[in-house]
């Protein structure tokens, strides 16, 4: 499927500057695997010594946080937008 | 360096300077402020707080502001309460509930965090500042926008308590309503700061705004006689506050303004949006987010950012975390208007309720010391309880009519106290 990543401004200048990158892939885990290939400073700031997403790193299927669609294995459908943000908070 | 303090990442350690940014952008996780304490202590004692006024500004060398600042506004100095009723009820000698429900100028504790935040938004020479809000903040951000001359533009989710919305209005700041909840309205400004020369306070202002919370801690060691307690009872949203509170007392120590002494941290939540105590009680290494659904929307963060500081400084100190219901909400406001003359919001409802439910639970004992951080004022979410006080049946302005309503309500006992 092809797809949108949205960078944040923090990570371009592992991504040559791009605000966006497009990539092919049918799960979330491939798209990041896609991404952190094509440009591979950025794939320690994606995902821990364990592999796993950063703790305060929240991705997003378009308007979802991926934790609620079952996480990374969750599958993309064409024209999907994938976005990276940081976590952050306010209340108490 | 000509102040004492700098941001640094909460995981690699890495240092930044002072600059608007909130996570590290190396590893993403949350910036800091770190201080000096060597050098504090050469600047900073308690001695020196002898003639300064009781607000939150008397801690200025303990705070990140500018050189040369002087506080605009007498933001918090709340009142320590100590509680005869509840404290009686529930068997506890020592029980103080922290009040800043009457916190200046917006009635939460929220002033706090907004009154550091506002300094650094001067100091980085934003003219806008703005949050995203469940309500209490965005209150906070209008009234001291307002009173220093900043534009303000707050961000709130779509459905919040009509009463918050207005205490917002009112000092004319611009009002973006998002269509969603406050994990959404959260994502958006994260985005927004990266586009937009914005100073957003708890956004790429985070490291400063949050430091302001510190100072509920350190009123409550003073108010205490320079003690720390040994329990804390916080309300928990996106975590920061309870880590606060936490650094304020480390810091008490460091400074050696109080002796050293185990507190235990306890956080409350409501059960409908309750990440943080559930990743206590299963003890999870990673909290799992949640769709908020609760009357407690200043608590409705699903998505914790400090959830997993505040997991750890709860279970590091031999504390606990616990949730409650909404009907225990409202048990809870009512409980501590009746018996403390306290009307707090639905966040005070909860850590009321919880405070309750630990006792029950025996984790909270007899003789110790146990501090209920109280955060916001009732007024602002009456719709949570109105129903459970239906408006009665008006009299004629008649003496005759104002007995029969006594033996009406009141049957003959009252009746029979008539002069």
């Amino acid at each position: 499927m092809a797809v949108t990543i949205e960078i944040p401004t923090a990570f371009r200048r592992f991504t040559d500057g791009a605000p966006k990158v497009d990539c092919s892939a049918a799960t979330i885990a491939e798209a990041l695997n896609v991404l952190t290939s094509r440009f591979p400073d950025l794939g320690r700031h994606v995902r821990d010594d364990q592999g796993q997403i950063r703790q305060f790193l929240n991705v997003y299927l378009n308007e979802e946080d991926i934790r609620f669609l079952g996480g990374e294995s969750c599958t993309l459908k064409e024209g999907d937008r994938v976005l990276l943000v940081p976590s952050i908070a306010g209340g108490c | 360096m000509s102040v004492n303090y700098e941001l640094r990442c909460r995981e690699c350690s890495k240092t930044w300077g002072n600059v608007p940014r909130s996570f590290c952008e190396d590893c993403f996780s949350p910036l800091e402020v770190a201080y000096d304490y060597d050098a504090l202590k050469t600047i900073a004692s308690r001695e020196n707080l002898a003639g300064r006024d009781f607000n939150m500004w008397r801690y200025s060398e303990l705070l990140p502001l500018p050189e040369d600042f002087t506080g605009p506004n007498a933001v918090g100095g709340t009142p320590l309460v100590a509680s005869r009723k509840l404290a009686s009820r529930w068997g506890l000698k020592n029980l103080y509930f922290k009040n800043d429900a009457v916190c200046f100028p917006s009635l939460s504790f929220k002033d706090r965090v907004v009154a550091t935040a506002l300094s650094a938004a001067r100091r980085f020479n934003f003219t806008t500042v703005g949050c995203s809000s469940t309500g209490n903040l965005a209150n906070a951000v209008a009234a001291q926008a307002a009173q220093q001359g900043f534009d303000a533009c707050v961000f709130i989710p779509g459905d919040l308590e009509p009463a918050k919305v207005l205490n917002t209005a009112v000092y004319g700041a611009r009002i973006v309503r998002i269509n969603g909840n406050y994990d959404h309205v959260n994502r958006l400004c994260a985005q927004i700061a990266d586009r937009f020369q914005w100073g957003l306070v708890n956004v790429n202002l985070r490291p400063y705004y949050s430091e302001g919370s510190k100072t509920h801690g350190y009123e409550i060691a003073e108010q205490l006689g320079w003690r720390l307690p040994d329990n804390v009872v916080v309300p928990m949203a996106g975590g920061s506050l309870i880590t606060k509170i936490a650094k304020a007392f480390r810091e008490l120590v460091t400074l050696g303004w109080v002796e050293p002494k185990p507190v235990k941290f306890f956080g409350a939540q409501a059960t409908g949006c309750s990440p943080i105590s559930d990743a206590v009680k299963r003890n999870l290494a990673r909290f799992e987010p949640q769709k908020p659904n609760t009357i407690a929307r200043s608590l409705a963060i699903g998505n914790p950012a400090d959830g997993p500081f505040a997991v750890k400084q709860i279970l590091e100190s031999g504390g606990w975390a616990e949730d409650v219901s909404d009907p225990e909400i409202v048990a809870a406001i009512k409980l501590l208007a009746e018996t403390e003359g306290i009307f707090t919001e639905t966040a005070g409802g909860v850590t009321t309720g919880v405070t309750q439910k630990l006792i029950a639970q025996n984790r909270l004992k007899p003789d110790e010391t146990t501090v209920v951080c109280i955060t916001g004022n009732g007024l602002k979410t009456t719709d949570a309880i109105a129903a459970e006080f239906p408006a009665s049946e008006a009299i004629a302005p008649r003496l005759d009519a104002f007995e029969a309503y006594l033996d009406a309500h009141l049957g003959t006992a009252a009746a029979s106290a008539k002069a």
